[in-house]
């Protein structure tokens, strides 16, 4: 068994858990934001001021 | 950030221009720089007492530093939303949290995988561990006390709060191992003499350290453009309720 293989248990499950993080980060922020534009474009107040909501 | 750029994104129309294109750029920078920086890792040979495990420290590394410049811009947005009471700082708190949380855990967690053959043990409680540990109980105490309270100025304030209280942790994370006897190494990158890692691990830790960064700086902004969005959405709701 090469030292590789020996410490595969624990490199692939790393890289595997960062994978699963990352897309699960981008996509939760894409789709919220998605989400959140469609609703406000479905009020239709293109026009709002920024003052309004700060 | 210079302070004119800062001061500019202030302004939350300047802002959803500005990350409009800048969010996706910077992905796609990230997603460059990650995978150039992985492909190189494991062409790099194994560290000869590390062995294949130094693997892990090309993407343990630069979730630890995005970690903390993740804490770093939630104290800082939440000064600006506490002090100035800028919604789009608040905004920008409220978005960052997540993104905090989540580079910390896959620190912690790729950490534990390097620990075990490593040290022997998935977990110690040891300064750095432990200090790391308390960073990501902060950001999910910071995301529950959002949650929790229903009136959203309230809710921002005690979470700006709380997210000042904790940038006490942010230098004992970076400065635990020195300050303790501690099983987590030494600095190794940023330290006076430069950085003791040879170039053939150097080199790919800095293509994803800088591409996390970036992956970063495109989670943020696109979480806070969705939150500029919630806001107008629901400011327009309530305005459309009284009408």
């Amino acid at each position: 068994m090469s030292p590789a293989d020996k410490y595969a248990a624990f490199i692939w499950p790393a890289y595997a858990i960062t994978v699963v993080v990352f897309v699960w980060m981008i996509l939760d922020a894409v789709l919220r934001a998605r989400r959140w534009r469609r609703r406000f474009e479905e009020t239709d107040r293109p026009d709002t001021p920024d003052q309004d909501w700060r | 950030m210079p302070r004119a750029m800062i001061t500019a994104l202030a302004n939350p129309l300047r802002f959803m221009a500005f990350s409009r294109w800048a969010a996706p750029i910077c992905g796609l920078i990230a997603a460059g720089l990650i995978g150039a920086g992985v492909i190189l890792g494991f062409l790099a040979p194994e560290d000869y007492q590390q062995g294949a495990t130094v693997r892990i420290m090309f993407i343990h590394v630069p979730a630890a530093w995005t970690a903390m410049l993740s804490y770093a811009c939630l104290g800082g947005a939440s000064f600006f939303a506490l002090v100035f009471r800028h919604s789009l700082a608040d905004a920008a708190a409220r978005a960052v949290a997540p993104l905090g949380a989540g580079f910390t855990l896959l620190a912690l967690v790729t950490g534990s995988l390097w620990g075990r053959p490593m040290w022997g043990t998935w977990w110690v409680w040891d300064a750095r561990l432990t200090s790391v540990l308390v960073l990501f109980l902060l950001f999910v105490g910071y995301i529950a006390l959002r949650w929790s309270i229903d009136d959203e100025a309230r809710s921002g304030r005690a979470a700006a709060i709380l997210a000042l209280v904790g940038l006490i942790n942010l230098p004992i994370v970076k400065f635990s191992v020195d300050w303790w006897n501690s099983l987590h190494q030494g600095e190794s990158i940023f330290r006076a003499g430069g950085p003791t890692i040879a170039p053939v691990f150097l080199i790919p830790l800095a293509l994803t350290g800088v591409g996390y960064t970036f992956a970063f700086a495109a989670l943020w902004m696109t979480r806070t453009r969705a939150e500029v969005w919630r806001r107008r959405a629901q400011m327009v709701a309530v305005r459309a309720a009284f009408s």
